[in-house]
């Protein structure tokens, strides 16, 4: 074999792991769960009707209504939450401490999700420490419902989600060299503007980044909201998981993970331009 | 030096024809699989099993017939020995060609409550093919101490104001939509797609009244925090298990009556240690297993057989003596055909949904 033939085949031997590992476990996959998504359950026979009915039953496209509202809603405070986290961290922290300091943000990963979502359950209960407080320094005078509610699937997620962006955030303005400030603050700029102009829109796409994967990781999640949200309502997860225990309605069950993932494309596509590898 | 190269190499292959022997030895090769509900896997239950007969038992727990057999069409013919089953899905598996006939002449049959027998699902084309192990009920739990036992004894309560946001309902559409049968008057065992429309608003107001809907665990957390006061679909298998910590938790069959739950052993038709398999069925039918069975720490339930060895405490718990007179206001599980079932569920998603 020629130096150049073996220098063409080299990266596709180096490649050649992960895409057999993305052929084996995303794309046959996705491949079948697709055609099951066009089967009957009864006797396997191709049909639309899973499709049909997820358009046609109001109780199950409220679930996809439910799912956007609650990840959005998750997906902005995350961020704005986050944002000034990670600020501080990287700014304000002196460099010396700035691992111990992630290393204490990244904490609560080191529990088990669900563990840490039963923690919550029983921090937000009726009789639980929020209430406590509330009730013992007389701010309420009954307890509040917290626990058990859309807000509570809220404050689960947001907790989980903090910690992943501040990483991501962190690591964009770290990137960042001080010499973009310097300038801006030679040409006239104030501190706000500065960071309006300049650094905000260098680091948007570590925001964007961090927010894509908080919106695919919760839009996904079942854990949180079962555990937290009571069943007061269904988001997709729990609806497909709902097809799948007694009845074993698997295509059914495929159709609503498609409908999720054509979701998750779409969201794909609208941040595409801020998850490219290069810098331009 | 040549003794010691003699020494290493005798002692390979000695090592080799023990790895050899134990690979082929009977006893360990004889594991038991088994697809099961978690009060299955409790140590206390499997352990003297093992030890008896020199056996391990592997598990898997599921939830839900239709993920259980999704488990079976996953895997190998022979895979799986035993299952543990609703006792009115075992036709469905039967229709797959899953379970194999088992000897009545060898199991208790006899012994078992006759309600709980359950004939008409556990027998086909006159072949036993399950036998039920443990039942309850689905009917109203409740903390006695904030809720008055006499209301409890009406479904009325349920959806009535007295008791707003103080409810929670049990995540599992089948025995809570027989519920809103009984409340309605309706026999859950004639259940038909025209009654539909009266459970589904009747469903509604229990939902307008609940402050969540949980499966096994949430349900049973919030009863025991006092997150809420009453449980619907509650009954043993909540209040039991914690009877010593919170002896307030209780139960009632209220005067519509109540869905009674039963979980069933079976067979494999492809199952490569059928002896041990029956064994296995056997031990768990036997009164020690029964009564290890009931005490779970996963659930209580009440155990299928009435010469089940439990201490009087635990039968007290269990309110053993009171089964007659339960067993006879209760009334069949749903056990609708797939289209009624999907209508069921239907339903149920919309009652998730109100707001």
């Amino acid at each position: 074999m020629s130096e150049s033939q073996s220098g063409r085949l080299l990266p596709w031997a180096l490649v050649t792991p992960a895409l057999l590992w993305t052929l084996v476990f995303f794309i046959i996959p996705f491949v079948a769960m697709f055609v099951l998504s066009f089967m009957q359950h009864e006797d396997g026979r191709a049909t639309f009707e899973n499709y049909r009915q997820f358009f046609d039953n109001p109780s199950y496209w409220r679930a996809l209504v439910n799912s956007l509202q609650v990840t959005l809603t998750v997906t902005a405070i995350s961020v704005l939450l986050a944002y000034p986290f990670a600020w501080i961290l990287a700014e304000i922290v002196p460099v010396r401490y700035q691992r111990l300091a992630l290393m204490l943000a990244v904490l609560p990963f080191w529990t088990s999700y669900v563990v840490r979502s039963y923690s919550w359950l029983l921090v937000l209960a009726q009789n639980g420490v929020v209430n406590q407080a509330l009730t013992g320094s007389g701010i309420v005078d009954d307890p509040l419902q917290i626990a058990n509610t859309r807000g509570a699937t809220i404050i689960g997620f947001v907790h989980f989600f903090v910690m992943l962006l501040t990483l991501t955030i962190f690591a964009n303005l770290k990137q960042l060299s001080p010499s973009y400030r310097r300038a801006a603050a030679d040409l006239g700029a104030g501190p706000v503007r500065v960071f309006l102009h300049v650094i905000l829109p260098l680091t948007l796409p570590g925001i964007m980044v961090g927010a894509f994967l908080t919106f695919v990781l919760a839009i996904g999640d079942y854990i949180t909201p079962q555990i937290l949200g009571g069943n007061n309502e269904l988001l997709m997860p729990q609806l497909i998981m709902m097809q799948i225990g007694r009845r074993g309605d698997f295509p059914l069950a495929s159709a609503l993970a498609i409908i999720l993932m054509v979701v998750v494309t779409i969201a794909y596509i609208i941040c595409s331009r801020w998850l490219k590898i290069e810098r331009t | 030096m040549k003794s010691v190269l003699r020494t290493h190499v005798r002692a390979s292959v000695l090592a080799a024809a023990t790895l050899a022997l134990v690979a082929v030895s009977p006893a360990l090769s004889q594991d038991l699989n088994a697809l099961i509900w978690c009060d299955h896997a409790d140590p206390a239950l499997l352990q003297p099993f093992e030890e008896a007969n020199g056996v391990k038992v592997n598990v898997k727990e599921f939830e839900g017939t239709g993920a259980g057999l999704a488990i079976v069409e996953q895997s190998q013919p022979g895979d799986w020995d035993v299952m543990v089953i609703d006792t009115i899905d075992i036709p469905r598996g039967v229709a797959k060609g899953l379970f194999a006939a088992l000897p009545e002449d060898q199991l208790p049959i006899a012994d078992l409550f006759p309600e709980v027998k359950m004939d008409a699902s556990t027998v086909v084309d006159g072949k036993r093919y399950g036998i039920t192990e443990k039942f309850g009920y689905n009917t109203i739990g409740f903390n006695n101490t904030k809720v008055d036992a006499a209301d409890m004894q009406s479904m009325a309560s349920l959806t009535g104001e007295k008791y707003k946001g103080r409810i929670a309902i049990y995540d599992y559409y089948l025995p809570v939509i027989g519920m809103a049968a009984l409340a309605l008057g309706k026999e859950t065992a004639k259940l038909t797609e025209a009654d539909l429309p009266a459970i589904r608003d009747e469903l509604m107001k229990m939902k307008a009244n609940a402050k969540l809907v949980g499966e096994v665990t949430a349900s049973q957390t919030a009863l025991a925090t006092g997150e809420v006061d009453i449980l619907v679909g509650g009954g043993e298998w909540v209040t039991a298990g914690l009877a010593k910590e919170n002896p307030a938790l209780d139960f009632s069959i209220p005067k519509e009556g109540a869905v009674l739950w039963s979980q069933a052993l079976a067979m494999f038709e492809a199952s490569r240690n059928k002896d041990l398999a029956l064994k296995f069925i056997q031990y768990i039918m036997s009164p020690e297993g029964q009564a290890r069975l009931a005490t779970s720490s996963c659930y209580w339930g009440m155990p299928a057989s009435t010469k089940a060895a439990l201490t009087e405490e635990e039968k007290k718990t269990l309110r053993f003596d009171e089964q007659p007179g339960f067993l006879a206001r209760a009334q069949a599980y749903p056990a609708p055909d797939a289209e009624l079932d999907k209508k069921m569920q239907d339903i149920w998603t919309e009652m998730l949904q109100a707001q």
